[in-house]
């Protein structure tokens, strides 16, 4: 087989994966020669060929399925199959949006017991499934932030605190909602530093936006002095629910003080990833943030259920309701635990974090010594005397088949390494790892040439980043 | 029972609490204030796989699915034929259990993937260049919205009144936060402003119509405004596309390029521009490169506009790029191809001139709109359009958007290559009866 080609590279002229049936009206006259084009410039393709060019490519992927993914902050769970299959019925993935409300009970149900399920999860009032990602969750909580105030005639409120540790989201959003943004910074344990939270909250300051447990994995024992910290000076706190799978079934925002939390489906709730999507970033909110969700909700009356603006919405997120597709399979998935099955992710998820904290930190340096959640963050400045940096590592564990954990995440970390195991891992796989790990270690005293040049054993070696953004390369032309 | 989703035995438990140093599993919560750890939740009994999908099965059952329809409505979501080759590939869990592609080494199937469809969405669109995509038809028109004020440094954004009103509505959510202004024209607006940083205009429009996109574009540039194309991607398979009249971004759903309807999400914002405007644009972009060896490979580039990296002086706050529906996107571009999608387009227009034809031809009924249409069209009813619609229903036929708070009286219908001569047929006879009823 050709080790490198393109869709215009098995394009031949009359070529088609795809026969189309003949009119069967007669035909109309067509517009006008100038209204029409004739450059279409589309690949001619058979499909045998197509479906061989795509399996390819398939193969040259990482996958869950393929194998241990411990991207931290990521929760790359195992997808059950089965939810798939019920995403794909006819009567949830073959109904328009626009359907009459009574053509579509099963749908509206759904939503509806949904939102329900994952206002009780977080401990908050009221849910919205519209947001169509995590960072779309988190867009409607600034917006109902910045509509509260206004609304309570705080306007002056314009900066969001956000934490040294926080996800690159989370000032990206304030200042798309509006706000400019102010760091809080981690005090030496990996907590939020609460005195400079002290110093910083003001009568100019929304809201902090807040991960918990943070982006170490760590769970801010300070949280209910934060919460009422925030609130004493007139602030709201939001939450970003990143790392939920650690909390499942065990602890809920809204008891510890939070007004509103955003959540991910593809995360916590083992909807597929997708390669980059789609996911759902449903927002939660409490009563006080519940007039400002986004349109629509479904809402009860009696038995019968339909779509309903909130009095105070911050309106439309997205042309239709939220990915629907994804919140069936979440829906599935919360259905056939309960609330002990979610119980039990969580306190997996946790316990095989800090197994892999126990046997890792003999041989990595670990910045914060103390029971992790669901992830542990981890350094490489050990490694880094032998000149190996933690990219090296990443692209050393590539070779040994296993997928890196995130990298230089959090900031704040010298050459971080966030590993995220998640519950659907046994024993077997974290040992595996650990010991890949290990010889890793020893490679980069012995061998650093070795790290530096890896990966060796994937489908291309390490890419020019650089050469790509200097010179953007970005499609072919046909 | 244990869960078939977590494979730690009792006794894996115990060995590893036992490596950890510690006697249980809620030592490791101790950071948690003790009287909000282990509260009640309240949430159904855990049933199993057999259970849930017969149950599951029950609520899809509920719904009327449009297999078992002949649906005549589109509005910004169209059904249209989706060969089977598309799900096999996007089955593949290869590609759908993956990240977005970080290790660049491992993700080969995903960042070719995605070159693949900023390639063929640039043939398609006429555009310079695309990214990979976003949440859906309406956020991008948004973004793209946003993006015209950042290239201009302005922050007036024009909105022809003929745009989709949930697209609209999105436009108002995202420039609500910043100090964005929206403005509706119609659409034989005399010019635009000095101040203004663009014009969004759709094509077809929200009722069908096509618009004049050469006197729009010629309005837009003579203010210094950009022209925000929000596009039909199967009406390009006929149509010259927005480039051809001097677009400076063009958007569209990219849903009805291979992927259901899934009662409207996931969608795909489709988002391309030209090549000056690249530094500006949100989203993830797929790059070509070389690696060490000298072979041709893919990755993720131009991240310095992006949030991981940007944090607050990002483009977008956005992450995901609906990877998946994307990918859809381009093995349906790819299976039709050139002489597929110009089929494609010309079927729904054959025939839904053919039914707007007969249905003018009925008594009381007339097409509201002279202009141009593809496959959309405005019919003024005899009776309301919500008698039709349910007489219609009652045939087993999803009729047409009601208008009537907007338009009296009016009804808007989409015809694509699904609708079956003897399902238009059908359509036009039930309207016929119901319009004698008058």
């Amino acid at each position: 087989m050709r080790r490198h080609y393109l869709l215009p590279d098995i394009s031949a002229p009359g070529r088609t994966g795809c026969r189309l049936p003949d009119l069967d009206v007669t035909p109309s006259a067509l517009p006008s020669a100038e209204m029409l084009r004739t450059d279409l410039a589309l690949p001619e393709v058979s499909e045998g060929d197509l479906v061989r060019y795509f399996t390819a490519l398939s193969a040259l992927n990482y996958g869950v399925d393929t194998g241990f993914y411990p991207l931290g902050s990521c929760t790359m769970k195992y997808n059950p199959k089965w939810h798939e299959d019920v995403a794909r019925l006819p009567g949830f993935a073959s109904v328009h949006p626009l359907q009459p409300a009574d053509s579509v009970p099963g749908a509206l149900r759904l939503i509806f017991e949904l939102q329900k399920y994952l206002a009780e999860i977080t401990g908050l009032a009221v849910s919205s499934l519209a947001p169509m990602a995590g960072a779309q969750g988190e867009l409607a909580g600034i917006l109902m932030v910045r509509a509260y105030h206004r609304k309570r005639g705080e306007a002056a409120r314009r900066t969001i605190l956000v934490p040294d540790s926080a996800h690159g989201t989370n000032p990206a959003t304030a200042v798309m909602g509006g706000f400019g943004t102010a760091v809080v910074p981690s005090d030496a344990d990996g907590n939020l530093d609460i005195k400079s939270l002290d110093a910083m909250m003001n009568e100019e300051v929304a809201a902090l936006t807040l991960t918990l447990p943070n982006t170490f994995g760590l769970f801010d024992p300070q949280i209910l002095e934060i919460a009422r910290l925030v609130h004493r000076r007139g602030g709201l706190l939001c939450g970003d629910g990143a790392n939920l799978n650690s909390l499942l079934g065990k602890v809920k925002f809204g008891d510890l003080g939070f007004d509103c939390v955003q959540l991910n489906l593809h995360k916590t709730f083992a909807t597929p990833h997708g390669g980059g999507g789609p996911g759902a970033g449903p927002v939660c909110v409490n009563d006080t943030l519940a007039p400002f969700l986004p349109t629509p909700l479904v809402v009860a009356d009696g038995r019968d259920l339909s779509f309903d603006s909130p009095p105070d919405s911050i309106g439309r997120l997205g042309a239709a309701y939220g990915n629907f597709g994804v919140m069936v399979r979440a829906y599935a998935y919360i259905r056939s635990l309960g609330a002990e099955g979610l119980k039990e992710v969580s306190e997996n998820a946790v316990l095989n974090a800090n197994y892999l904290k126990e046997k890792l930190k003999k041989h990595y340096h670990l910045p914060y010594d103390r029971p992790c959640l669901h992830e542990v963050v981890l350094s490489g400045k050990r490694q880094k005397v032998d000149g190996v940096r933690t990219l090296d590592i990443a692209k050393r564990l590539l070779d040994y088949g296993f997928h890196p954990p995130t990298i230089y995440f959090p900031l704040v970390v010298e050459e971080a390494i966030l590993i995220e195991p998640t519950e659907t891992e046994s024993k077997e796989t974290l040992d595996a790892f650990v010991g890949a790990m290990l010889e890793i270690a020893r490679e980069a005293e012995e061998n650093p040439d070795l790290l530096r040049g890896a990966p060796h054993d994937t489908p291309v070696n390490r890419l020019d980043e650089a050469a790509a953004a200097r010179k953007p390369d970005l499609r072919w032309k046909m | 029972m244990p869960s078939p989703y977590i494979p730690n035995t009792d006794a894996d438990r115990r060995a590893m609490l036992r490596e950890i140093g510690v006697a249980s599993v809620n030592e490791l919560f101790r950071d948690v204030p003790e009287k909000f750890l282990d509260v009640p939740f309240r949430l159904p009994s855990p049933l199993s796989e057999l259970e849930l999908k017969a149950e599951l099965k029950r609520m899809a059952d509920a719904n009327a699915s449009l297999d078992d329809y002949a649906c005549f409505l589109g509005a910004g979501f169209y059904r249209h034929f989706i060969p089977s080759v598309v799900g096999h590939i996007t089955g593949r869990s290869e590609f759908y259990t993956a990240y977005t592609p970080y290790q660049a080494e491992v993700s080969q199937g995903t960042l070719q993937s995605i070159y693949e469809y900023q390639s063929l969405v640039c043939q398609l669109t006429g555009m310079e260049v695309s990214n990979a995509g976003m949440y859906d038809g309406s956020t991008a028109a948004a973004e793209a919205a946003l993006m015209a004020c950042r290239v201009t440094g302005k922050n007036k954004v024009d909105v022809l009144a003929s745009v989709n009103p949930r697209y609209v509505d999105v436009m108002e959510t995202y420039a609500g936060g910043q100090a964005i202004s929206l403005h509706k024209l119609p659409s034989d607006f005399e010019s635009l402003s000095a101040d203004s940083a663009c014009l969004v205009v759709q094509q077809p429009d929200f009722f069908g119509c096509l618009e004049d996109l050469a006197s729009v574009a010629a309005k837009a540039h003579a203010a210094g405004a950009l022209l925000v194309v929000i596009a039909d991607p199967i009406s390009l398979g006929m149509y010259r596309p927005p480039a051809d009249y001097g677009a400076d971004i063009v958007v569209a759903e990219g849903q009805s390029l291979g992927s259901p309807l899934n009662f409207g999400g996931p969608g795909l914002g489709i988002f391309t521009c030209r090549n000056q405007y690249l530094r500006q644009m949100p989203g993830r972009l797929a790059g070509r490169t070389m690696d060490s060896r000298g072979r041709p490979g893919y990755v993720l580039t131009m991240a310095t506009r992006e949030q991981h990296i940007r944090r607050e002086r990002a483009t977008s706050n956005i992450c995901t790029n609906e990877a998946l529906v994307s990918l859809a996107a381009a093995v349906y571009l790819a299976v039709m191809g050139k002489s597929g999608l110009r089929q494609v387009a010309e079927l729904c227009y054959h025939k839904a001139h053919y039914a707007a034809a007969a249905i003018a031809d009925l008594e009381g009924y007339s097409l509201v709109f002279p202009s141009p249409f593809f496959r959309e069209f405005v019919v003024r009813c005899p009776v309301s359009p919500r008698r039709i619609n349910e007489a219609l229903y009652r045939q087993n036929i999803v009729g047409g958007l009601d208008l009537s708070e907007t338009l009296p009286d009016s009804l808007l219908l989409c015809v694509t290559e699904m609708n079956t001569k003897s399902e238009i047929d059908r359509m036009v006879e039930v309207m016929k009866k119901v319009g004698a009823e008058k």
